[in-house]
């Protein structure tokens, strides 16, 4: 059987301080375990030298400061963490729960979502809501996760001419993806309903509410408890 | 305590420190000052730890006004800083008293000044730095550039024994006109073997599209080789990167964004960013190719002479 895993991990330079760790191709489950366990592992006892570990799809960075490691030193002991068993199988990771109010107001692009696949608005949030979305990754702006697994009955082209402003909070489609936006941001999703939650909130103790390896699990609600959660969120 | 206030803020003047660390895995970039030997310099001359926050100046300044006596430093691009119309020099500090009027008119050398006080601006920390990051509305004042009317705060009083803190020539950065950066080939550098020589030869400019987030560049195409992908499954991108997206030009990232999808040619050494940090638009650039070990060399050489510095202006 073919695997998009390597065998053993692959080594990138991107500049005099960061060091890419490729794990496979592609954008594979299988791929995006190892990254996150290897870099976890990693940050949970790094090697001398080493700032920041920054996982991704297929691949993670070592940000490390020149003056106390190098990338030869790094090679050898990355590669020797991914030789040795863990103590103990890796965090699975929560299931974090998004409330969305989908269509109307919130989700400006629902009815041409609808046409695009022939759903109809509650056989759209029905399926988008029904299964969980493994979080691969987090970059573009804070808090942008990039989720795994949408179904496939979803399917939307991007918008042609991308908005320049979409509200923080919004939740969209695009092509195979689904994903949320937690800062106002421009962009060419689908948009199809919003949630009242702050997804980065700066000055918040924790300002996230997720992170790589979780799992997001929509929940459709009413415009008047979006209003309401909205208010609590914000007073 | 209030130290000025903002008669007028200049083109985009921004509160900065050295970054804030620590978050990238969160989708948050580094932000801080583009040009941290500027910004660490300023630091030491107003007799403060070298990450305080700082005021970003980018080609035209603000005119501020004292409310309060404090020590000043300008650094980075010469801006022709005046107080109460006399001129005073940048890279040393200055001493004003209240009510003084200070002029930072507009850069004729480098592109981004930095002006300390002792005690550093006093903005909330957020998420462990001072750092403005105006794209995500976050950090310095108000998540956003100084606008007429904005009051600065500065933080605990420092008195310096010495008012007048001078850098020595030597160590003042010259901002030449045309500007090399070095850099080392990857992490796409497979993507572009038959541009790669060509790329490390010819002459770019600086557009004015640039910004804190990348330094946009005109020049000749950079091609992809045949059957190169375009785009790449999105990955971790750092400061210094130079992509390449879809219409061949190529950008330098710098310090606002985490993660990208396009193919990077080569990435500007650490030692060098400061360069681009004070390239006008308009200026042309050249690349160099340098080995890793050249890269860490030149990263040692620059810390030996911070240190330096430190020793002096202590």
């Amino acid at each position: 059987m073919s695997s998009n895993l390597y065998d053993t991990v692959r080594f990138r330079l991107s500049g005099d301080c960061s060091l890419l760790v490729d794990c496979g191709e592609g954008i594979d489950p299988l791929v995006n375990r190892k990254v996150l366990s290897l870099s976890s592992r990693l940050r949970e006892n790094p090697p001398r030298g080493v700032q920041n570990v920054v996982p991704a799809y297929r691949c993670f960075a070592v940000i490390y400061d020149p003056l106390r490691t190098n990338p030869v030193a790094l090679k050898s002991e990355i590669i020797s963490i991914e030789n040795t068993k863990p103590d103990a199988n890796p965090p699975e990771g929560e299931v974090v729960f998004i409330p969305v109010c989908y269509g109307g107001e919130f989700g400006p692009d629902i009815d041409f979502v609808s046409s695009v696949t022939g759903l109809k608005l509650e056989e759209i949030m029905e399926i988008h809501s029904s299964c969980e979305y493994p979080v691969y990754m987090i970059g573009f702006t804070p808090g942008f996760c990039y989720l795994g697994g949408m179904n496939e009955r979803l399917r939307a082209p991007r918008r042609e001419t991308p908005r320049l402003s979409i509200p923080a909070g919004s939740v969209g489609i695009a092509e195979t993806q689904t994903g949320m936006y937690p800062v106002e941001s421009p962009g060419g999703w689908q948009i199809i309903g919003k949630t009242p939650f702050r997804l980065f909130a700066p000055e918040r103790e924790n300002p996230f509410l997720y992170k790589a390896g979780d799992r997001i699990r929509f929940e459709p609600i009413s415009s008047s408890e979006f209003r309401r959660l909205y208010e609590k969120e914000r007073s | 305590m209030e130290i000025f206030t903002v008669k007028n803020p200049g083109a985009l003047t921004t509160i900065q420190d050295l970054g804030r660390f620590g978050f990238l895995e969160m989708g948050v970039p580094r932000s801080g000052a583009l040009d941290s030997f500027a910004c660490r310099v300023a630091n030491l001359l107003a007799g403060n730890p070298e990450n305080r926050a700082v005021l970003e100046i980018t080609i035209t300044g603000p005119t501020l006004v004292a409310m309060a006596e404090a020590e000043i430093a300008l650094t980075g691009a010469e801006m022709g800083m005046t107080v109460n119309s006399n001129p005073v020099g940048s890279w040393r500090t200055t001493r004003v008293q209240k009510g003084d009027i200070v002029r930072i008119p507009r850069a004729s050398s480098g592109c981004r000044a930095y002006l300390a006080v002792n005690g550093g601006f006093d903005v909330p920390l957020v998420m462990k730095s001072r750092s403005t990051f105006v794209r995500a509305d976050f950090g310095g004042l108000k998540g956003r550039g100084l606008v007429k009317g904005d009051l600065l705060k500065k933080g605990e009083d420092i008195v310096l024994p010495e008012p007048s803190r001078i850098l020595p020539a030597q160590f003042i950065p010259e901002y030449r006109k045309e500007i090399v950066l070095r850099a080392i080939p990857g992490p796409q550098d497979n993507f572009f073997r038959n541009a790669a020589d060509s790329f490390f030869t010819t002459r770019y400019e600086v557009t004015a599209q640039s910004d804190r987030m990348g330094c946009r560049l005109r020049g000749p195409l950079v091609e992809h080789d045949p059957g190169a992908p375009r785009s790449i499954i999105t990955e971790p991108v750092t400061p210094g990167n130079i992509q390449i997206p879809a219409d061949g030009q190529p950008i330098i990232l710098l310090v606002e964004q985490t993660t990208g999808g396009y193919s990077k040619i080569a990435t500007v050494i650490t030692a060098d960013m400061g360069g681009i940090a004070q390239a006008m638009p308009g200026s042309p650039v050249r690349f160099k190719r340098v080995s890793i070990e050249e890269a860490h060399r030149l990263y040692r050489e620059d810390e030996n002479r911070l240190q330096k510095i430190r020793k002096i202006l202590r």
